[in-house]
């Protein structure tokens, strides 16, 4: 039973694998890289792992293929002409891609030399003793105990990392300045100054901040308005100006 | 099955994805190849774990898995960006570091 269910788990995973590297659609190579991690984790759940396999389940074939389903569609179209384009160049790249896959076979060779050659006696066993338990070898209360008692700094160090991973990747993928005209014209320093009287909940109230405002400050109100409005003056009104005179001539032939 | 077996198996997934990320030029196909090789090394490491009958290699695939999530994230976060800025989705053409 657990022979059949390592061949049958082997043949997904690595027909997962060849699906990864040969399908030309990034969406396709994508759900055979689901495919391969599930098949991956009957592996481990062979191997006696029951709390990583659950892990791979959960945390790669669940949330981390999400991620890529994402931006598979959203980066699809460029992807999919890029096929395409793929296709006219392709004379130079055979040999590339040959030399590619030799590359690879001679890895492999290395691997399986390195792994199977080693003559490690317990490697043609079936490992160390098993005996089934709550806390058992595997199970997520013999792991939880490693990760907070030996292997604590690591732990950390991981949940370091995953925090500047999130704050790398909201910073990679926000939308910058320069792309769009309201973009430019929000990060504007002038917007700074908020004419006084707009904006804040307590106004829209009429709060005993807005009345204690307006009863000691009606003048200073008023003064400050002009101040930015002046400040902005340069900014707001030079655009239609500057754009009057020269725009002025085309209006009839917008007209005609 | 012996452990020599699941050993064949990560040595096999490991080159495959090695192949990919050297003959692939999407940029999100060579992120999902180096998926595949994580994955063979995890499951060498689970194999030699139950070899000796220890967690350790468990706890050191679990944080490889770390590392292989924050790298999808800032991944996909360059991808984006690249995408943003029109620029080739093709790591042939994106052989210079410019701002």
């Amino acid at each position: 039973m657990s022979a059949l269910l390592f061949f049958l788990a082997a043949f997904g995973a690595i027909a997962g694998a060849v699906g990864v590297v040969a399908l030309r659609d990034a969406f396709f190579a994508v759900l055979a890289l689901v495919v391969h991690l599930l098949s991956l984790a009957v592996l481990f759940l062979l191997l006696r792992a029951e709390f990583v396999a659950a892990a791979q389940v959960v945390v790669y074939a669940g949330a981390v293929m999400v991620l890529y389903v994402f931006v598979v569609a959203y980066v699809g179209d460029s992807a999919r002409s890029l096929g395409q384009r793929l296709r006219r160049g392709a004379s130079s790249r055979g040999s590339l891609r040959l030399a590619g896959a030799l590359l690879g076979g001679a890895v492999l060779v290395e691997l399986l030399i390195a792994l199977l050659g080693s003559g490690l006696k317990a490697i043609e066993g079936y490992g160390a003793g098993y005996v089934p338990g709550p806390k058992t070898f595997g199970t997520p209360a013999y792991i939880g105990n490693l990760l907070l008692t030996r292997f604590l700094l690591a732990f950390e160090i991981a949940s370091f990392l995953l925090l500047i991973a999130a704050v790398g990747g909201v910073v990679l993928a926000r939308r910058r300045g320069g792309l769009g005209e309201e973009s430019r014209e929000r990060l504007a320093p002038l917007d700074l100054v908020r004419p006084q009287g707009t904006g804040t909940m307590a106004e829209g109230v009429g709060g005993p901040l807005f009345v204690a405002m307006h009863a000691n400050g009606g003048v200073t109100e008023e003064h400050h308005n002009g101040v930015a409005e002046s400040a902005r003056q340069p900014v707001a009104v030079g655009g239609p100006e500057a754009g009057g005179p020269s725009g002025a001539p085309e209006t009839p032939e917008g007209g005609w | 099955m012996s452990i020599a077996w699941f050993l064949a198996v990560s040595a096999i997934v490991f080159a495959l994805g090695a192949v990919g990320v050297i003959i692939r030029r999407n940029p999100l196909v060579v992120l999902l190849c180096l998926e595949l090789m994580l994955n063979g090394g995890n499951l060498a490491l689970i194999a030699f774990s139950r070899m000796w009958g220890n967690g350790d290699g468990q706890v050191l695939a679990l944080i490889v898995m770390t590392v292989a999530a924050c790298e999808v994230c800032i991944g996909l976060g360059m991808i984006v960006a690249i995408y943003r800025r029109r620029l080739p989705i093709d790591v042939d053409e994106l052989r210079e570091l410019q701002g």
